[in-house]
């Protein structure tokens, strides 16, 4: 049986001959494993060792992996970016709001970003940001744990105000297909709320989908400075429709309804605000 | 069947041999493959090309290819998609120079080709890869016969064109008489690159699934199965996150589904006179698609499955997992044109060509059926008898045929009735020798290992289902190929029993598009699976998601745990359906490293791949 050689020719310089590989007969292979040793390809391609009884069994350190099966990614959603239209019935004027999230790595770890934000002057501070920075592990099949820090910024009463926070969350899909977002936050004085969020898509048909989205947050201290107070604070519930004009980019109509409780309420009263409204919404809701 | 499969005549011989019939019909194969393909400027001075003798040469180049108005970059061979056909004779030393005219590292895998582990072409596995403007030089004897094909194993090459077919003509002439033949490639074909591909389908898994279920749907369904069923029944894939129209992850959406590179609007045709036998080569080079191939009103007779030799069936569609090769021979006595139509799994789309007496004429082609539904059976919940709860809706429960009385199997599976869903094999006749037990035909239960976060769900009870066509083809009238069916034409000589057992678990987690063997990617468990020299051995492939996976062994054949005693058929590809234990067995008689993935391109790229080690140095080789 003539031996199986394997020959790599560079087409620019001269030709550089890769080891022969003499392989007998299938019968009359002697089997041993190589011992990879310092023997590297580059050394095969100069020397011309012994025959070998076995081809190539032991992996080369210069070889490319066969899948590419680490790649990392870039995630954002921009899952709500919305205009919402004045009311009639009072002077409230338009105001907007986005909620965007964002990763950024592989399978399982990953650098989260998100952000949401409204101008609201209705209903509380002149307007609302937040951003978090988050290492999330994926765990348990579907859910991500996140740690990580949050800025907040609100313009009330006139003078802006920011505040850093700590970050626990969760993050994943439920039973029964809901994207669940849990996450507790921690001032630098030790002062703790937390905001939790779902969001169910129902498929009217292939592109046009309704997005449910119910959104609440709670604090254990009362923060005047950020309209918090202590307790409930207030709840959102959305229902917004979509048409998937590509996968990725979807504008939609829909309505939310935002109402504050307890001392929260009170304090978005003492502002001229209305701690209950029903806000018609048009956005786009888009990913890449 | 015997007077067709009888041995073959000197004077057919020696007509194939003039390749009078042969060159022919490859030329109609070839003119018609590049009808709608490159630019002008890649054609030039290229000739339709089949590729024989004792020295090849393969460029692998960057083109652009054309289907229908739209174009993107190609990774061809010799400037084509499909490649060059390649045609060796069984007993040859191959010499195949290919020379890497590309950016980036190349690579030629010789899909089912026995050979020496350095000549495989798996970069990273048996060499480096191909580096750009090397030439690198296979070489390795030609042990075998039959119909085959090569593709670049380098990163997504593959879905970008680099694949073409293979054929190596028997020392021995083939038991079995035609007249002509043509290779029917299929395959899928996208604008977007195999990384926008991938990466849409981890950000987001149903990117490409516009058959998912909607409120209409769900009134669809409620008006036949009623309300309440048909609330319990989406509520219950609700309350498992699973999406059960998931038969494809890329689908019509994006690809274009070619036969022999052609698209359906542009119609492959292959001529026929009336009266011929064809023997009509498939073979399933896509990335990411199965096909279920069917000509109407022609029985197929399949004769060669993987390249090897069977026991003739005869059949009236088959489903091809990706990398599988079926040969079939069909008889066209009428003065007519006949449409090969090859629908995708998930109904998305199909391949289409035509054989016909004369150019230009066509045959209708047929509508296309309602994409499937998974079942509780797909995911592997005990539902043997009837432990259902409300499912009773065959479309949506997938509860198999209760009325089908045992058959016993017909030889040579000819006028078979219709028999799908039947336990077939455990009642086995003591009498028949060729039968042997299945192993996984009663259900198996899970072990305690969930695989942890990289694998979503387990198949709670996993089972064979060799004799069951497949999802969305069960309760067709029509013979449908199963592997069952498959019966090797004769015996292969280690008959030895397996003396040992290896279970490998197919798993994947869909919400992230994660996929892997045991819950871990490739990168996760670079730990080869190691098969001792010269052991027989059972391959136990339990697949715990909800995707069937065409899972393909390099350097040396599965054997089909079918059931045909000594006649297990030899496949280089097996599919393994969702829930489905499928044992193969293999000599281990190829040293050293090769590799074992799904063939679905993006399956193993996202890590669904191991590197299986055949040496004698742990525990004491045997033999």
């Amino acid at each position: 049986m003539a031996s199986a050689m394997a020959c790599l020719v560079s087409t620019g310089t001269g030709a550089a001959f890769a080891s022969a590989q003499t392989a007998g007969t299938m019968d009359t292979i002697a089997l041993r494993t190589i011992a990879p040793g310092p023997n590297t390809a580059r050394s095969i391609l100069a020397t011309s060792e012994p025959e070998r009884t076995v081809p190539t069994v032991s992996l080369q350190q210069d070889w490319p992996s066969p899948v590419n099966d680490q790649e990392h990614r870039l995630f954002t959603l921009v899952d709500v970016l919305e205009y919402r239209p004045s009311t009639a019935k009072r002077e409230s004027t338009s105001d907007y709001r986005w909620d965007i999230e964002g990763w950024y790595g592989g399978d399982y770890n990953r650098l989260w970003f998100k952000s949401e934000g409204q101008r609201d002057t209705a209903f509380k501070a002149d307007y609302d940001v937040d951003f978090q920075l988050l290492y999330g592990r994926f765990i348990r099949k579907y859910y991500d744990i996140q740690v990580g820090g949050r800025v907040e910024t609100q313009s009330f009463r006139g003078a802006n105000v920011t505040r850093g926070q700590t970050v626990i969350g969760i993050e994943g899909l439920v039973p029964y297909n809901y994207d669940v977002e849990a996450a507790l936050f921690i001032d630098l004085d030790g002062k703790v709320s937390g905001r939790l969020s779902l969001t169910k898509d129902f498929l009217l048909t292939q592109r046009l989908i309704l997005q449910g989205r119910f959104e609440t947050s709670a604090a254990v201290q009362r923060v005047e400075r950020f309209t918090t107070g202590s307790g409930l604070n207030y709840l959102e519930f959305g229902m917004r429709l979509r048409y998937e004009i590509r996968r990725e980019f979807a504008p939609y109509i829909g309505f939310s309804l935002d109402r504050s409780f307890g001392e929260t309420a009170t304090l978005v009263r003492q502002e001229g605000g209305d701690p209950s409204q029903i806000r018609l919404v048009t956005g786009l809701r888009a990913w890449f | 069947m015997p007077n067709t499969f009888g041995p073959i005549s000197r004077r057919l011989l020696l007509k194939r041999a003039g390749a009078l019939g042969l060159l022919t019909a490859m030329q109609h194969l070839l003119l018609a493959c590049r009808i709608n393909s490159l630019i002008p400027s890649a054609l030039a001075g290229t000739q339709p090309a089949m590729l024989s003798g004792e020295v090849i040469d393969l460029d692998i180049g960057e083109y652009r290819f054309t289907v229908g108005d739209r174009s993107a970059p190609a990774m061809t061979i010799n400037g084509t998609i499909p490649g060059p056909l390649i045609r060796l004779k069984e007993g040859q030393e191959a010499t195949l120079r290919v020379t890497n005219r590309l950016a980036e590292s190349t690579s030629i895998h010789w899909h089912g080709i026995l050979l020496k582990p350095d000549m495989d072409g798996v970069p990273g596995v048996s060499f480096g890869g191909i580096a750009p403007g090397t030439t690198f030089i296979y070489r390795f004897p030609v042990q075998q016969s039959g119909t085959y094909w090569y593709h670049s194993h380098s990163g997504g090459q593959e879905l970008q064109g680099m694949y073409a077919p293979m054929i190596v003509d028997p020392i021995e002439p083939d038991p079995f008489q035609y007249d002509r033949e043509y290779v029917v490639m299929l395959s899928d074909w996208t604008v977007e690159s195999p990384e926008t591909v991938l990466s849409n389908l981890k950000k987001l898994p149903g990117y490409y699934n516009f058959q998912r279920r909607t409120l209409g749907q769900f009134f669809e369904d409620a008006s036949r199965m009623g309300w309440w069923p048909a609330l319990q029944d989406y509520l219950m894939w609700d309350q498992m996150r699973m999406d059960p129209t998931d038969f494809a992850d890329v689908t019509g959406y994006t690809f274009t589904y070619l036969l022999n590179g052609v698209s359906p609007a542009a119609n492959w045709t292959g001529l026929f006179r009336p009266g011929e036998k064809v023997r009509l080569r498939f073979i399933n080079a896509a990335a990411m698609t199965f096909f279920d191939v069917h000509i109407p009103d022609l029985k197929m007779t399949v004769v060669q499955a993987d390249g090897q030799n069977v026991q003739p069936v005869i059949v009236d569609e088959f489903r091809m997992g990706v990398a599988e090769t079926f040969d079939v021979i069909v008889e066209l006595p009428e003065d007519r044109a006949y449409t090969i139509f090859a629908e995708t799994m998930d109904r998305s789309g199909y391949a289409r060509g035509t054989l016909a007496p004369r150019a230009g004429i066509t045959a209708a082609v047929p509508p296309r059926r309602p994409r499937p539904v998974r079942t509780m059976a797909d995911m592997g919940m005990p539902m043997e008898h009837g432990g259902m709860g409300g499912m009773k809706d065959p479309h949506v429960s997938g509860m198999q045929m209760p009325g089908m009385e045992p058959s016993s199997d017909t030889p040579h599976g000819q006028e078979m009735p219709h028999m799908h869903g039947i336990q077939e094999m455990p009642g086995m006749k003591a009498d028949d020798q060729r039968r042997s037990k299945i192993p996984g035909i009663e259900p198996v239960k899970h072990g305690p290992d969930d695989h942890g976060t990289g694998n979503q769900m387990i198949a709670e009870y996993s089972r064979n289902m060799m004799h069951e066509p497949g999802r969305g083809l069960e309760g067709s009238s029509r013979r449908v190929l199963l592997y069952t069916d498959l019966k090797s034409l004769t015996p292969y000589p280690d008959q030895r029993e397996p003396e040992r057992e290896i279970e490998l678990h197919v798993t994947g987690n869909m919400d992230r598009y994660m996929w892997s063997f045991d819950g871990e990617t490739y990168s996760e468990s670079q730990d080869p699976i190691r098969f001792r020299y010269g052991e027989r051995l059972r391959l136990t492939l339990v697949n715990d998601t909800m995707m069937e996976h065409p899972l393909h062994l390099h350097g040396m054949w599965m054997q089909l745990e079918n059931g045909t005693g000594a006649y297990l058929p030899r496949k280089h590809t097996v599919i393994v359906k969702p829930a489905e234990r499928v044992s193969v067995a293999i000599t281990a008689d190829a040293p050293g490293r090769w590799a074992f993935h799904c063939h679905l391109l993006l399956h193993m790229e996202a890590g669904m791949f191991r590197v299986v080690e055949v040496s004698d140095n742990t525990h004491g080789g045997h033999s």
